[in-house]
């Protein structure tokens, strides 16, 4: 291995080193690639050269009812869980941030497990309080776990946000007659916008995709992941990948915004620290 | 500055939905691991250690936890072999291209777990991409078949999801490091290698262990790819719990196998943790 040092401290690259990069992007994005251009493959799935190109997986994945329902139900799901994770996570992490209370320590943690967890963990122990607690399961029990789960974004987010967040504005606020609740709407929050926002796209994405604490929680209805799943144990369609793609497209679209906003406002290195566990 | 009323209403809402959502199951969880399960079916609430005197008899359960062991330890092996290089190249060569090869990696980070797992399975299959690609060159005559329903599928896949997990944290590490250390090494008279293992490689450790400890305990916990690409011989310990809790009908021995699960990945979080405050340079 060479790393070869610059006599200005910058290091250049060595000739190995690009060629890698390449390589891990290739992997990275091997299967994506494959799985946007079988969409448009006439025999399906599978098969090599692609050929026949054509638009009917979509027109087919277009009129099915149970794939939309199953969308829609996402859909609801990710809304609702980015609510419960918001209207929770801002003041724990306000409350991490400003309160002294026993057993911060381990509210800290908790609060941040399931972030680190193998989402059946997270799924199970909630199946385990529904059981006991007599609730059914339904999209509601899938809100509660995603919403519960993804606290720990909200959380990490707007506490990062608040690090950096100037205490003298709220404080002006109150001296100059304010009161919480005024203060909290007017100037905490507003400093708080792209935290929340990036939180809140995250927390979305997340819920979208979700499907190991989903797995344990669903009652009748299923939510787009699940059904993929359903569909893929009796076999493989292009339908699926011509559903992905186009979630693909919304989530690329959703990032590329985010990025552009925060880039706009901070530093790289601030963004790739805050994704550190 | 902020008044008790303040800090009250900022705490306790947060601090009830956590004890009555996360507390409160994981007690559960610990609680159903000591009961039991009668011929009937019905959960037993009163506490034995049968669940575990269970899984120290059956050596298959011990088998399977050795299992995702080993499958989670090459998944953590090769994202850091893939991550490491790649965010050294984009933290100290990728130059102007920095912020588009890092938006590149956040890309896949955002492609359904599932769904990239449904690709490899479409692209490994006996009549999938790589083997009608290589029957396609004639470099092969007949399917491969090992390269589906395996524990080769299952690390493949698992080490494509987790990658990017390692790559962020050692970025960000790598970003972290004053540059102006790294020209004092070359100034007094370090050779590049010399520089990388004394002075870079040191200081990125803290993020080495995160992304190590993401990649081994997401992909230990993981029951979709050993189910969708993993067949017989790829089956994994969450796997077990999942058919426990399925059509085999006993919770409290799967609470009493995801209980040691959690154990074991609490540990090396501890263990983790404080080796990356020994190592962290601020």
């Amino acid at each position: 291995m060479e790393f070869p040092v610059s006599r200005d401290g910058t290091v250049h690259t060595s000739r190995w080193l690009p060629w890698h990069a390449l390589a891990v992007f290739a992997f990275l994005y091997l299967p994506i690639v494959t799985l946007i251009v079988y969409s448009f493959n006439g025999p399906g799935v599978g098969g090599f050269p692609p050929r026949n190109l054509t638009l009917d997986w979509y027109r087919v994945l277009f009129a099915d009812d149970a794939i939309w329902t199953s969308v829609l139900n996402s859909l609801l799901v990710a809304f609702a869980a980015m609510a419960i994770s918001l209207a929770f996570g801002i003041p724990a992490a306000l409350a991490l941030d400003r309160a002294n209370f026993p057993g911060k320590a381990l509210f800290r943690r908790l609060v941040l497990l399931p972030l680190i967890l193998p989402g059946i963990i997270t799924g199970l122990s909630l199946l385990m309080l529904f059981r006991e607690g007599g609730v059914k399961l339904s999209l509601l029990t899938i809100v509660l776990g995603h919403g519960t789960a993804l606290i720990s974004v909200a959380t990490t987010e707007v506490f990062a946000g608040l690090q950096k967040l100037d205490r003298a504005q709220e404080e002006a606020s109150l001296d100059l007659g304010a009161n919480y609740w005024q203060t909290f709407w007017r100037v905490t929050i507003p400093n708080l916008r792209l935290s929340i926002i990036g939180a809140a796209l995250l927390i979305f994405t997340l819920s979208m995709d979700e499907i190991a604490v989903s797995f344990f929680l669903i009652g009748r209805d299923n939510t787009l992941p699940l059904e993929i799943w359903g569909r893929l144990r009796r076999g493989i369609t292009p339908e699926i990948n011509a559903i992905s793609t186009i979630i693909f497209l919304f989530s690329l679209i959703a990032i590329v915004a985010w990025y552009r906003m925060r880039m706009s406002t901070e530093g790289k290195a601030e963004i790739a620290a805050e994704l550190v566990p | 500055m902020f008044s008790r009323a303040y800090r009250a209403a900022v705490s306790l809402p947060p601090l009830l939905w956590v004890a009555i959502f996360l507390l409160v199951p994981y007690a559960l969880l610990f609680s159903y691991s000591f009961w039991s399960v009668s011929p009937a079916q019905i959960i037993v609430h009163s506490w034995t250690l049968d669940n575990y005197l269970e899984l120290v008899r059956v050596n298959v359960y011990a088998q399977t936890l050795f299992r995702s062991m080993w499958i989670a330890a090459r998944v953590m092996i090769f994202s850091l072999l893939l991550g490491y290089p790649l965010a050294y190249f984009l933290s100290f060569c990728a130059g102007q291209r920095k912020d588009l090869l890092y938006q590149l990696v956040i890309i896949p980070l955002w492609v359904s777990y599932l769904v990239r797992a449904y690709a490899w399975k479409t692209i490994l299959g006996s009549d999938g991409v790589l083997n009608t690609l290589l029957q396609y060159v004639h470099l092969t005559k007949h399917p491969l078949e090992f390269l589906l329903y395996s524990p080769f599928a299952v690390v493949l896949t698992l080490t494509h999801i987790y990658t990017p997990f390692t790559i962020l944290p050692i970025y960000a590490s790598l970003e972290h490091i004053p540059r102006n250390l790294v020209e004092a090494s070359h100034d007094l008279g370090a050779s590049p290698l010399q520089t990388f293992w004394r002075v870079i490689f040191p200081l990125s450790i803290p993020g080495v262990l995160a992304g190590a400890t993401f990649a081994f305990v997401l992909s230990l916990g993981d029951f979709l790819a050993p189910l969708l690409l993993g067949g017989p011989s790829g089956i994994m310990i969450s796997n077990v719990v999942v058919s426990l809790f399925g059509a085999a009908y006993n919770w409290p021995l799967g609470a009493a196998i995801s209980l040691c699960m959690l154990a074991l990945v609490l540990g090396l979080l501890f263990v983790s943790e404080n080796l990356e405050k020994k190592w962290s340079f601020r």
